[in-house]
């Protein structure tokens, strides 16, 4: 933590235990009161221009170079938007369920390291629990089955995105049109030997975090919790659908703002905004404008988004669930925990119900069409809704590139939970480490991906800067 | 034969110039086909990597390095259960750390940092002078885990 009492700015960074790197800026006024709280993303928005100039046939890898954490996501909306432009946007049965069957496990894989990993010790010990407890190795002391299980579920999430897109990183199963392999029946054997344990583990995960939110949700209910619009696509039918649907949003009281709108429609109903102090866009719903018009995205969203989910254990969870919201949507930004294992289960039923289905040992892998010049697709990520936007020429080469990730949509949300924890438990006290802590989970909520996108030894790019009320930089500094 | 088996995690980003130096180390190693050398690659290094680490006796983590003395340095792991920034990708240290918490790992491990040089390009391929050290790295690499890590 540094301060300036001249500017008194007090700016935590990094924020631990989230993507990359953040930066926290609290505003403090003449009383020393939270004036303002600003959560600053280092983000490298050059990837846009990287791809330009590439053969679109290449996107579906190249855009895996842009996160670490969540490159599945990026290969199938990449993949979907790629599908549009060779025409091939209606796959085989063989090629959508090869998709969805990796897609669930990296929702599985990601859902139960942040939860296990990254959230845990805040759960399990609290917000001000000392510091050298508060991180997966405290977790792996006191709870060594529980910190386990989520590196096996992880590893499992792992094995089924190796066996679909041929690697744990970087594979390259989706390809325009379709995929370029099927599951063998070795490969089905192999993923249903562990398929139990990790259903059973599921809805233990589930156990825990609805018991923490109920057993605290006095304390937690208000916490860095606000009304606000939500987002997310959904089936045809209502249905949550984490790979493919139609857009929705509802506002604060439930009611849709939109519904069922086209992946290929998405700037009717969406638009980025800018703010001076951010590199992040602030995308927003157009017909609300600007100011009111943020959304979050993510498990909550899309638990409260959606009519129903499909799978029976994580539907009779949803609906338990959504008795916090007392008969509309839940805001609770802690719940976003509890939403996101309620889709670890989800996740793993529809992993269950592909591995029995013999489409996924077909041979029809591929379709083409008559190509077109652009692509648009979105995909609900671990994180939230991501979109992929492309134009080609006609020599095939990228000419435009447009993504919004969901970092990116829960931008204004997060520094919303920020300011407002802030605020309640910052001002005029001692900022004590716990008290830190209440910010940083206010953040976590969100699981947000800073990705960082280099991590060599002896470098760690973080940047560190210190801007008086005036805008003068006072001070800067690189973390290597 | 050297007695015991030994993995080598080459990982880093090559689509950003010679952060992509482990990756690179990992297909060398792969393309000389050491007797009981496994291999694996990734962006970065993951928790669950903890159980692919307790089923060997030897692992070397190559990386890139920003700051060494070329070409390379090797240094042995510890383990370090203290808190990384992030656990969304861990430290060496912690994943052995975890593997030996969890999962009964005795390996020892090494860290084999690279020298690189540019790591912020959006741009695949190494720099002349990474892909030198890297040379020298795949001609050590090659008889230190044919002693299975012993070495001088």
């Amino acid at each position: 933590m540094s301060t300036s009492s001249k500017s008194r700015r007090i700016v935590i960074e990094p924020v631990t235990r989230v993507e990359g790197h953040g930066k926290v800026t609290i505003l403090l006024d003449d009383n020393g009161e939270v004036e303002q709280a600003r959560l600053h993303i280092v983000e490298f928005r050059g990837f846009e221009r990287f791809i330009q100039g590439r053969p679109y046939w290449e996107l579906p890898v190249a855009v895996q170079r842009l996160c670490g954490i969540c490159p599945v996501s990026h290969h199938l909306c990449a993949a979907k938007a790629v599908d549009w432009i060779v025409g091939g946007e209606l796959l085989t049965r063989t090629a959508e369920k090869m998709r969805r069957l990796m897609h669930y496990g990296q929702i599985f894989q990601s859902h139960a390291l942040h939860f296990f990993h990254l959230s845990s010790p805040d759960l399990l010990f609290g917000f001000d629990s000392p510091v050298e407890n508060r991180h997966v190795f405290g977790v792996a002391a006191a709870f060594p089955e529980l910190a386990k299980q989520g590196i096996l579920m992880r590893k499992y999430g792992q094995e089924v995105i190796r066996l679909t897109s041929g690697k744990k990183v970087h594979g390259t199963g989706a390809i325009p049109g379709g995929i370029n392999k099927n599951l063998s029946l070795p490969e089905r054997d192999f993923l249903l030997e562990d398929l139990d344990r990790m259903k059973e583990w599921g809805r233990s995960a589930v156990k825990i975090a609805k018991d923490y939110t109920l057993e605290n949700l006095s304390d937690i209910a208000g916490f860095g919790t606000f009304p606000s619009n939500h987002l997310s696509i959904v089936r045809a039918d209502g249905a949550m659908d984490l790979y493919h649907g139609g857009l929705r949003a509802i506002d604060a009281d439930g009611n849709r703002i939109f519904d069922h709108v086209d992946s290929r429609k998405y700037l009717d109903v969406l638009a980025e905004g800018v703010r001076s102090w951010s590199y992040m866009k602030f995308p927003y719903i157009k017909s609300i404008g600007p100011q009111d018009g943020w959304y979050r995205v993510g498990p909550l969203s899309r638990i409260n988004t959606c009519d129903f989910i499909d799978t029976p254990e994580a539907e009779e969870c949803r609906r338990e669930f959504m008795e916090l919201g007392g008969g509309g949507p839940v805001h609770v930004t802690m719940a976003y925990h509890w939403a996101r294992m309620i889709e670890l289960l989800h996740a793993i039923e529809k992993i269950a119900e592909l591995l029995d289905d013999k489409d996924l040992q077909g041979e029809d892998l591929v379709v083409e069409g008559e190509p077109r010049n652009e692509g648009i697709a979105i995909i609900e990520a671990p994180r939230g809704t991501l979109f992929h936007h492309y134009r080609v020429g006609d020599d095939d080469l990228v000419e435009m590139a447009n993504l919004i990730v969901s970092t990116t949509s829960n931008n204004e949300p997060m520094n919303r939970a920020v300011e407002s924890v802030a605020k309640e438990y910052l001002s005029g006290q001692e900022i004590t480490e716990g008290l830190l802590n209440h910010v940083e989970v206010a953040i976590r909520a969100y699981d947000p991906c800073l990705s960082c996108a280099t991590h060599a030894l002896g470098q760690m790019p973080l940047t560190v800067r210190l801007v008086s009320a005036d805008g003068d930089v006072i001070d800067e500094r690189t973390r290597n | 034969m050297p007695a015991g088996t030994a993995l080598v995690i080459g990982y880093g980003n090559p689509g950003r110039k010679d952060d992509g130096l482990g990756p690179a180390l990992a297909e060398a190693v792969v393309a000389r086909g050491f007797a009981g050398v496994s291999v694996e690659q990734s962006y970065q290094l993951m928790v669950e990597d903890a159980a692919r680490v307790a089923e060997h006796d030897l692992v070397v983590f190559a990386d890139a390095h920003h700051t060494c003395e070329p070409p390379f340095l090797l240094t042995e792991v510890e383990p370090d259960p203290a808190p990384g920034f992030s656990t969304h990708s861990a430290s060496p240290g912690a994943v052995l750390s975890l593997a030996r918490e969890h999962f009964g790992a005795t390996a020892r491990a090494y860290v084999l940092g690279i020298r690189g040089y540019d790591l912020e390009s959006f741009e695949e391929g190494l720099t002349d002078q990474a892909r030198a050290n890297l040379d020298q790295a795949i001609d050590f690499i090659g008889p230190f885990l044919e002693a299975r890590g012993e070495h001088d």
